[in-house]
C-alpha cells in the first residue's frame, strides 16, 4: 500500500513540473493562437539558466531559490526578444509557417545551449534544506517532492488570481476570445501579446528551474517535454489552464503507475489517452468547442490546369536529365540524387493531404517510419527479398494510415494537427522502446536491396521508376473527381455534405493514398541506406516534410518538389558543419520571413511567369 | 469632429468603398444609411483602421488618423460599436466594461460603471452575469457601454437597432438622445429610414459604396424617391 501511495506521489511531484510547462503553453496558445514548439526550448533554458545561476549565487537557501527565479525572468525576457523580433510578423500567417518558424527558433536555441553549456549533462544541487526524504507508510519520499506536489497547486492558484482578479487578467481573457474587437476598444494589443509571451515563457522557464534538482539539465529536454505539454494541452482542452492543471496530473499519475503496469510502452500511454481524449471530447476535458482555426490554406489557390505543351517540354527535358545522370555524376551525387528523389515522394504525399486535402499533419514521418520498418521487420524476421519489401512497405504505411486517419479525419484544425502528432509519437514510441522487437535506439540494421540493384546507379533507376510513378499517380488523382471533391471539400465542407458526398470518407482515403506512398518513399530509403532507427519516426522527420511543403509553397505539386531538392541539398550541406542546426533554424526562420509563400512563390515573385514554373505543374492547383 | 475625404476600400480583389466623402460636426448625430451590403459597416471599420483604405484621408479633430493603428484611433477618443455587438461572452458584464475602460478625456464625457448603469437599467441587475448569457439587446446596450467606458468624443454605432424588440429600440433611441445631449458627435448607421429619423441631425445615403445623397433629416423626409431608391422599406 504505502509503495503504491510513494508512486502516487513521485506522480504528482512531476505533474507540477509538467502543468507549469503546459500551462505556459496554453496561455500562449489561447491568446495567440501560435502552437509555440519553442516551449520546450523554453523549459530546457530555464533548467541550464538555473543550474548556472545557483553557481553564480551565493549557496543556501536563497541563492537556491534565487537562482531560480532569477532563471524563469530570464527565460521570459528571452520569451519577449523572440516574440518581439520573430513571432510578431507572423501572427497573421497560416498555422503551418508558425509552426515550422517556432521549430526554427529549437534548432537555434538546441545549438546556442550546446555552445554555452557543452554536451554533457549538467547536475544541479539539491535544494538547500530539501536534501531529505520522509517516510510516509514506510516509503521514503524526498522532500523537494513533497514541495513540488504543493507548488503546482499554488502556482494554478497564482495564475487563476492573475487572470481573474487583474485588469491585464481581464484583457487577456478577452483577447483569447476576440483580438480585434480588444484593439477596437484601445488596448495595444502587441503590447499585451508580449505580456502574455513573458508570463508563458517565464512559467516553462520555472517547470525547467525547479525541475534541475530531480534531472540533470540536458539537450533532449525541450523535444522530450513538448511532446508531453502538447499532450496535456490537447487533453485539458487549448487555452485552458485548469484543464492544463488536470490533464497534467493524470498524465503524472500515468506515467508513475503505468511504469509499473506497462514498462515496454511507457511514453505510448500518455499518447493513447490523447488519442481517445480527442476522438471522445474533441475539444479537450475542460476546453471549449468553439476555438475554431483557420485551415492551412493561406492564399486562395488558383484552379488546377493541365499541362501546357511548353511545361511538357520541361518536364521531358528534365526526365532525360535525370535518366542520364548516372552517366554524368559521380557515386556521391548519385546517392544524393536518390535521396532527393526519396523525398520528394514523401513530401508531395504529405502535400496531397495538407494542400487539396486541407489537413495540416504534424506527424507524417509515421508513415515514412512505418515503410521504413515494415521492409525492415520483414526482412528481419520473415526473410522476405526486396521485392517484398518493397510491397510490405507502402502496405505497412497504408494500414497505419487507415486505422490513425479513421480518427484523424473526424478532427480539423489544430486539433487534427495534434492527433496526427500523436499518432507519430506512438509509432516513435513503439520502434523505440519495443527493443526486442525493434532493436529500440538501435535500429535495424543489414536491409540491403537485391543483388542485381545494388549498384548505386541500378537503385538510382528503381527510385526514379517508383517515384515517378508515384508522381504520376498523385497528380492525376488531384485532377480526377475524387481530388476535386477532396478540394472542395476543404474549401467549403458544408456544402459538400450538402451535394452528398461523405467528406470524412474522401479525407479518409486521401489520408491512405498519402500513407501509402510516403510508406513507399520510407521503403526506398531503408534499402538505399541498409538500416533504420527511431529518428525515422521522430518529430523532427515529420517537421522534414513540413519544411519541405513550406519550402516550395503550399499552393502547388512544384511546391513540395521544390521544397524537397531544396531541403535536401541544404541539408547536405550543412550538416557537414558544426552547429548545422543554428544555419538550419536560421535559414528557416529566414525563409519564413522573407518569403513567406515558399520558394516556388517567391520566384513567381521576381521572375517572368513562364521562367517561374507556374505551368509546369499545373498553375495555382495540383 | 470626423472628415472623411475620398477613400476607398477592398477585400482581396474586390473594390467595396469608392471615393466616400462627409463629415460629422462635434456633437452632431449623422445616420449613414444604405441597404444591406451597401458598405455601412466597411466604411466604420475602415475608420477604426480594421479596413485599409488605399485613397483619401480621414481625420478626427484635425488629425490625420488613416494610417494609425485600431487602438491608437480609438485612444483619440473615438469609439466604435461593432453590428454584431461582438460582446466578450465568457466575461461578466463589468469584466466586459472594464476591457473597454480608458483615462477621462478633456471635454469629452466621463463614464463609469455607476453611470452607465443610470442610462441601462436592466445591466446593473445582471453585472455579475456572463456576456453570453444576455438577450440581443441587452448585448446591444451593453457593447454601447463598453465602448462609452473608454471616454470618447464621438461614437460609431453600426445598426443599433438590429434585430432587438421594439420597446428597447425606443429605449436606444432615448440613449442617443441622452448621448448627444452629453456632447457626442454620433455616426449611426441603419438601414431604414424610421429609426434614424427620431435621433439623426443629417443623413448620408451609400449604395454600392458610393455616396448617393448628403443632406438634412428633414430634407430627406420630404423626397420619398430617394427613400425609395436606396433604402429598405
Ligand atoms: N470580410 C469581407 N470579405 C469580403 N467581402 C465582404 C466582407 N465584409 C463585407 N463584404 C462585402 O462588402 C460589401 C459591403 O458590406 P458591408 O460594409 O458589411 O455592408 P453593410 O454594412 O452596408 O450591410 C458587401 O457586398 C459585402 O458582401
Ligand atoms: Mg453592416
Amino acid at each position: 500500500m504505502g509503495f503504491y501511495l510513494a508512486q502516487f506521489l513521485t506522480g504528482l511531484a512531476s505533474a507540477s513540473s509538467l502543468f507549469l510547462v503546459a500551462s505556459g503553453l496554453s496561455i500562449i496558445f489561447g491568446v495567440t493562437r501560435i502552437v509555440n514548439f519553442a516551449h520546450g526550448s523554453f523549459f530546457m533554458l530555464g533548467a541550464y539558466l538555473a543550474y548556472t545561476f545557483v553557481q553564480i549565487l551565493p549557496q543556501g537557501i536563497f541563492g537556491f531559490w534565487g537562482a531560480i527565479l532569477v532563471a524563469s525572468l530570464a527565460v521570459g525576457l528571452i520569451g519577449v526578444l523572440i516574440e518581439m523580433t520573430l513571432f510578431r510578423r507572423i501572427y497573421r500567417a497560416p498555422e503551418l509557417f508558425q509552426l515550422v518558424a517556432t521549430f526554427g527558433v529549437v534548432l537555434v536555441i538546441q545549438d546556442l545551449t550546446l555552445w554555452l553549456w557543452g554536451p554533457e549533462d549538467q547536475f544541479g544541487p539539491r535544494a538547500p534544506g530539501l536534501e531529505g526524504a520522509v517516510r510516509i507508510m514506510g516509503e521514503p519520499i524526498p522532500e523537494y517532492d513533497i514541495l513540488l506536489i504543493f507548488f503546482g497547486p499554488a502556482v494554478l492558484l497564482g495564475i487563476w488570481l492573475l487572470f481573474n482578479k487583474t485588469r491585464w487578467g481581464t484583457l487577456v481573457r478577452a483577447a483569447t476570445q476576440d483580438r480585434e474587437m480588444v484593439g477596437a476598444l484601445g488596448v495595444n494589443q502587441s503590447w499585451l501579446f508580449t505580456s502574455v509571451f513573458f508570463v508563458g515563457s517565464f512559467l516553462a522557464g520555472l517547470g525547467g528551474a525547479i525541475q534541475l534538482p530531480r534531472e540533470a539539465a540536458n539537450l533532449l529536454m525541450d523535444l522530450n517535454v513538448i511532446g508531453e505539454a502538447f499532450v496535456v494541452v490537447v487533453i485539458g482542452g487549448m487555452g485552458s489552464v485548469p484543464g492544463a492543471f488536470l490533464a497534467s496530473v493524470l498524465i503524472g499519475e500515468l506515467n508513475a503507475f503505468g511504469i509499473l503496469i506497462f514498462p515496454e510502452i511507457t511514453l505510448v500511454l500518455a499518447f493513447l489517452v490523447m488519442a481517445v481524449v480527442l476522438v471522445v471530447r474533441p475539444w479537450g476535458l475542460l476546453g471549449r468547442p468553439d476555438v475554431v482555426l483557420r485551415g492551412s490554406a493561406g492564399p486562395a489557390e488558383g484552379p488546377l490546369q493541365p499541362f501546357t505543351s511548353t511545361a511538357r517540354l520541361v518536364l521531358f527535358g528534365g526526365l532525360v536529365l535525370l535518366l542520364a545522370a548516372p552517366l554524368i555524376l559521380g557515386d556521391f551525387e548519385i546517392v544524393l540524387l536518390t535521396d532527393v528523389l526519396i523525398f520528394i515522394l514523401f513530401a508531395v504525399s504529405l502535400h496531397l493531404i495538407m494542400g487539396p486535402g486541407g489537413m495540416v499533419s504534424f506527424g507524417h514521418a509515421a508513415y515514412f517510419g512505418l515503410g521504413a520498418y515494415g521492409a525492415a521487420l520483414a526482412v528481419k524476421y520473415l526473410g522476405v527479398n526486396m521485392l517484398g519489401g518493397m510491397v510490405l512497405a507502402p502496405v505497412a504505411a497504408g494500414l497505419g494510415a487507415l486505422v490513425f486517419g479513421w480518427f484523424c479525419v473526424r478532427l480539423s484544425g489544430v486539433y487534427l494537427a495534434m492527433l496526427t502528432l500523436a499518432a507519430a509519437q506512438i509509432t516513435w514510441s513503439v520502434a523505440f522502446q519495443w527493443q526486442d522487437v525493434t532493436g529500440g535506439d538501435d535500429g535495424i540494421l543489414g536491409v540491403w536491396p537485391a543483388e542485381w540493384v545494388s549498384g548505386k546507379a541500378a537503385y538510382y533507376y528503381v527510385t526514379l521508376t517508383l517515384v515517378g510513378c508515384g508522381l504520376f499517380f498523385i497528380r492525376r488523382l488531384i485532377f480526377s473527381p475524387f481530388g476535386f471533391s477532396l478540394r472542395a471539400g476543404r474549401d467549403s465542407p458544408l456544402r459538400v455534405e450538402a451535394i452528398g458526398i461523405n467528406l470524412k470518407t474522401q479525407q479518409w482515403i486521401g489520408f491512405v493514398v498519402a500513407g501509402l506512398f510516403a510508406g513507399l518513399a520510407g521503403g526506398l530509403y531503408v534499402y538505399s541506406k541498409g538500416s533504420v532507427f527511431p529518428d525515422e519516426l521522430a518529430i523532427s522527420r515529420s517537421v522534414d516534410g513540413l519544411v519541405m511543403v513550406l519550402l516550395g509553397g503550399i499552393q502547388s505539386l512544384i511546391g513540395p518538389i521544390v521544397g524537397a531538392v531544396s531541403f535536401i541539398v541544404l541539408e547536405d550541406l550543412v550538416t557537414r558543419l558544426d552547429y548545422w542546426r543554428i544555419i538550419f533554424g536560421s535559414i528557416i526562420l529566414f525563409i519564413v520571413i522573407v518569403a513567406p509563400e515558399g520558394l516556388a512563390g517567391f520566384a513567381r515573385r521576381f521572375l517572368p511567369q513562364k521562367l517561374a514554373g507556374r505551368d509546369l505543374m499545373g498553375g495555382g492547383g495540383a | 469632429m470626423l472628415e472623411i475625404q475620398g477613400i476607398n476600400a477592398f477585400y482581396g480583389q474586390a473594390q467595396v468603398l469608392q471615393d466616400i466623402s462627409f463629415q460629422v460636426g462635434a456633437g452632431e448625430v449623422v445616420a449613414l444609411l444604405g441597404r444591406n451590403g451597401a458598405g455601412k459597416s466597411t466604411t466604420m471599420k475602415t475608420l477604426m483602421g480594421m479596413v485599409n483604405s488605399t485613397a483619401g484621408d480621414i481625420r478626427f479633430q484635425g488629425t490625420p488618423i488613416k494610417a494609425l493603428p485600431t487602438h491608437r484611433i480609438c485612444q483619440m477618443g473615438l469609439g466604435y460599436v461593432p453590428e454584431d455587438r461582438r460582446i466578450f461572452s465568457d466575461l461578466t458584464v463589468l469584466e466586459n466594461l472594464e476591457v473597454g475602460k480608458q483615462k477621462p478625456r478633456d471635454g469629452a464625457p466621463v463614464w463609469e460603471a455607476e453611470k452607465l448603469f443610470e442610462l441601462f437599467p436592466n445591466l446593473k441587475e445582471r453585472k455579475n452575469n456572463a456576456g453570453g448569457q444576455m438577450s440581443g439587446g441587452e448585448q446591444q446596450m451593453l457593447s454601447i457601454a463598453r465602448t462609452l467606458m473608454g471616454n470618447p468624443r464621438a461614437i460609431l454605432l453600426d445598426e443599433p437597432s438590429e434585430g432587438i424588440a421594439p420597446v428597447i429600440v425606443e429605449q436606444m433611441a432615448k440613449t442617443i438622445q441622452a448621448l448627444k445631449k452629453e456632447g457626442l458627435a454620433v455616426l449611426l448607421s441603419e438601414q431604414n429610414l424610421h429609426f434614424a429619423k427620431l435621433v439623426s441631425d443629417r443623413a448620408v445615403i451609400i449604395e454600392k459604396g458610393e455616396v448617393r445623397y448628403q443632406g438634412t433629416i428633414r430634407e430627406l423626409e420630404e423626397k420619398p424617391e430617394i427613400r425609395d431608391a436606396y433604402l429598405a422599406v
